[in-house]
């Protein structure tokens, strides 16, 4: 395949291992921000290769784990409703809310439909006329302009019976709040390759001068995550904190303006609620007034739920903030495992705990 | 907390999925009232001494969506499915059962055609369909139509192969390329249409087991890693034998479509169904007659030696990556979904 | 948080194009991705082209790391 299996070479995976080895600095502690990095991290091994002097803690960057149980509540407050078809990515089929997910409905019998694109979710409206299809947006940067699309699709066909529930996040507002807090002691950043697309290298530049940490933009097959740390390493060696692009055949410094235009057009930032981390101000995204009948929230007048529980004793929280791994938690492995998930690290595949749990914790 | 718990409430479709969710439904719902020494084997068939002969006794049930795909229908995946799990308790698969229950107003045209590939799957496979049941079911009650077969084989004398044999030292091999079956099916399905060549392993693999067992007697494990995938099956066995089962991946046989199309939706190969596979366990004295006799079959022409048998740690299963770090190899929990993330 | 694979374009037309990997083809929307041509790299997430692989770059990147094995950069 290629521009997968050139980055793939263990060869090349080997030479760079060499590399950060004979630079290791003496500690450090580097953030892979996204899930798709901890999965690749868990599925390539890529732990057992770097010296134990280089820690890797997963951050915030599981679209699924940080969506609050209040979200995951209101979206299934639908699924009583007749003639209502619930759709999402697969990603957050088992994901519990405080008393339910989205798989329970189904085999309730909530008509719960499985999408690769938001897109689908449109045809599926357009097919069932007499059936309101509700599409649970979640995902960052890299997400968003496919429902964006969805959207603009749905209005521009009058799609009347399509709306999307929104609970779409941005990342940049997310580490600032990380490193404002009191939290992880985080020499650098390995920043989500598929989100750079987007929103470019020079989203970060902020980042890298008022915290002193070091940034490198990844790929995601082994030879981009190695070389990456290998930046990171020598960042850290020469006392540098600035922001490095690994993945630039993908990744420019400005990004995808179209995209960002064409998301502007239908989404405005707002405050989100982060599972585990709290409300963090801007970095969520509505839908705008001029979408307002494509916004469940308002076409259904979906209320917050007052009774959302984050679940008792979870340490997803700290999880998702770096400061504690899987290991530490005492519902890892014993209370909490994939098929008895308790908290959202769990329940995603991509999150920090279903990775461990999954891949080992070598 | 009762949501998490999968033995309360209603059955979803992990219980189905032939993962953790579906192990636990055996355990405490099946086998805890149907409890008996045959049953307790667990392995593919059950295996009975009737009067003087010993034979081999299955039974498993179609559901597919959609019910025609690449390389198959539903039809085939009724005989292939009974038939394989009889070849796999070492024994030569002799006559079927075919029951149907059918959705109303399903077309008469369209179960001809499922009929018709059951009818010449069957003549490849050697066996014979001696006895069958209709129902018809209120439109909506199934969907379109589900198949259960039942089969009986006889035992080759005096050995079975057991999921419970495998020891240290011994060798894992698999007949094949993994995940074409579930990728096929998964092509066609509503919401992930996407057009490749991928077609359905779906095929008998009785005469591929004849041919490997007549030369190679010894052979100790033979398990078709349908539902859940060779991860799965490898789990399984792992358990059932109380040994660890180390696996290196860039061992396994991938085709590049079914790779390419596993990348696209963030699906694991390794824990994607096949209907056409076998995975075998033999001493290590007997790899290279094992190898050698699968590839003197045209179904094992691709037949590779993936790992060994290790003591410890007891009911896991490892994989080395092709960059050397380790892994474990885990039991999936249900039903693979495509991702975004 | 964003699976997205390289796929070949096969064909455009219009705000759709066809993409390719190892035999396996769909339909992606290039809606924030114009200007694309049969034979281009591109991420596709989510039935969406987010991104265009530039091959220069790629080129660039694997020979620092050529480089890197002959220990002549880092």
């Amino acid at each position: 395949m290629k521009h997968i299996d050139e980055y793939r070479d263990a060869e090349r995976v080997r030479e760079l291992a060499q590399a950060i080895l004979e630079i290791a600095p003496a500690t450090m502690t580097i953030m892979e921000v996204c899930g798709t990095h901890t999965m690749a991290i868990g599925r390539f091994g890529i732990r057992q290769l770097l010296p134990p002097e280089i820690r890797l803690i997963s951050g915030p960057g599981c679209p699924v784990c940080v969506t609050p149980q209040s979200d995951i509540d209101a979206f299934l407050s639908l699924a009583g409703r007749p003639d209502f078809i619930l759709s999402s990515f697969g990603d957050m089929l088992r994901v519990p809310g405080t008393h339910s997910s989205l798989e329970s409905e189904r085999t309730n019998g909530a008509d719960v439909r499985v999408v690769y694109s938001p897109l689908d979710a449109v045809e599926f409206a357009r097919r069932c006329p007499d059936k309101q299809v509700v599409f649970f947006g979640v995902g960052f940067e890299t997400t968003t302009p496919a429902v964006t699309i969805a959207l603009r699709a749905a209005r521009e066909e009058n799609v009347q019976n399509f709306s999307v529930y929104s609970a779409h996040k941005t990342v940049p507002g997310a580490l600032v709040a990380l490193l404002s807090d009191d939290g992880p002691r985080v020499r650098g950043f390995l920043l989500p390759g598929h989100v750079s697309a987007i929103i470019g290298g020079n989203a970060y530049l902020p980042i890298a001068r008022d915290f002193g940490v070091a940034c490198v933009i990844s790929g995601f097959e082994p030879v981009d995550i190695m070389q990456s740390v290998l930046l990171l390493a020598r960042q850290a060696r020469d006392g540098r904190s600035e922001v490095e692009n690994q993945y630039k055949r993908i990744v420019t410094s400005d990004g995808n303006r179209e995209a960002r235009r064409i998301v502007d057009e239908v989404f405005e930032p707002c405050d989100a609620d982060w599972r585990g981390i709290g409300t963090i101000p801007g970095t969520g995204l509505r839908i705008r007034d001029t979408y307002a009948a494509y916004d469940a929230r308002e076409k259904f007048n979906i209320a917050s739920p007052t009774d959302s529980i984050e679940p008792n004793g979870c340490l997803c929280g700290e999880m998702l903030k770096g400061r504690l791994a899987p290991s530490d938690c005492p519902l890892f492995g014993a209370a909490c495992t994939p098929s008895h998930p308790i908290g959202p690290c769990m329940v995603s595949s991509e999150g920090t705990c279903a990775a461990w749990h999954r891949y080992g914790g070598y | 907390m009762t949501k998490g718990n999968t033995l309360e409430g209603n059955i979803s479709l992990a219980h189905g999925a032939g993962g953790v969710a579906m192990a636990e439904l055996i355990d405490h719902v099946f086998v805890g009232a149907f409890k008996n020494p045959i049953l307790d084997r667990r392995d593919d068939s059950a295996v009975l001494r009737v009067g003087g002969a010993q034979i081999a006794f299955t039974t498993d049930s179609f559901v597919i969506d959609p019910i025609f795909f690449p390389g198959g229908d539903i039809g085939r995946l009724a005989v292939c499915g009974t038939v394989n799990d009889l070849a796999t308790s070492g024994a030569k698969p002799l006559f079927l059962s075919a029951a149907f229950v059918i959705e109303e107003g399903f077309a008469i045209s369209e179960l001809l055609r499922i009929v018709r590939s059951m009818s010449s799957t069957a003549l490849e496979a050697g066996v014979t369909i001696v006895t069958g049941d209709t129902k018809v079911v209120p439109r909506g009650a199934a969907d379109k139509v589900f198949i259960t077969t039942t089969g009986i084989g006889e035992i080759r004398a005096g050995y079975v192969p057991s999921g419970a044999n495998a020891r240290p030292g011994d060798a894992v091999i698999l007949s094949g390329t993994v995940a074409d079956h579930g990728i096929a099916v998964m092509s066609r399905r509503e919401g992930l249409m996407f057009e490749s060549e991928i077609i359905s392993d779906a095929v008998p693999l009785c005469g591929l087991v004849d041919t490997l067992l007549d030369e190679c007697p010894g052979v100790k494990t033979l398990r078709d890693p349908t539902r859940g995938g060779l991860a799965s099956t490898l789990n399984e066995i792992a358990a059932q034998s109380n040994v660890c089962i180390e696996i290196d991946e860039s061992k396994v046989p991938v085709a590049p479509g079914t790779r390419a199309a596993c990348e696209i939706l963030g699906i694991d190969p390794l824990y994607v169904a096949n209907e056409g596979k076998l995975v075998i366990i033999v001493s290590s004295d007997h790899e290279d007659c094992a190898i050698r006799a699968l590839h003197s079959h045209p179904l094992g022409q691709g037949a590779v030696k993936i790992g060994s048998v290790q003591g410890s740690p007891s009911g896991r299963v490892n994989m080395t990556t092709p960059f050397g770090s380790r892994r474990i190899l885990s039991m999936v929990y249900g039903e693979q979904m495509p991702r975004i993330c | 948080m964003c699976l997205a694979v390289p796929m070949k374009v096969i064909s455009v037309d219009g705000i759709v194009a066809v993409v390719e990997q190892s035999g396996v083809t769909l339909k992606a929307r290039v809606d924030i991705v114009p200007d694309l041509s049969a034979g281009d790299y591109v991420l596709v997430h989510a039935g969406l082209v987010i991104s265009k692989v530039d091959e220069a770059e790629a080129m660039e990147t694997l020979e620092l790391l050529e480089q890197l094995a002959n220990n002549e950069a880092y």
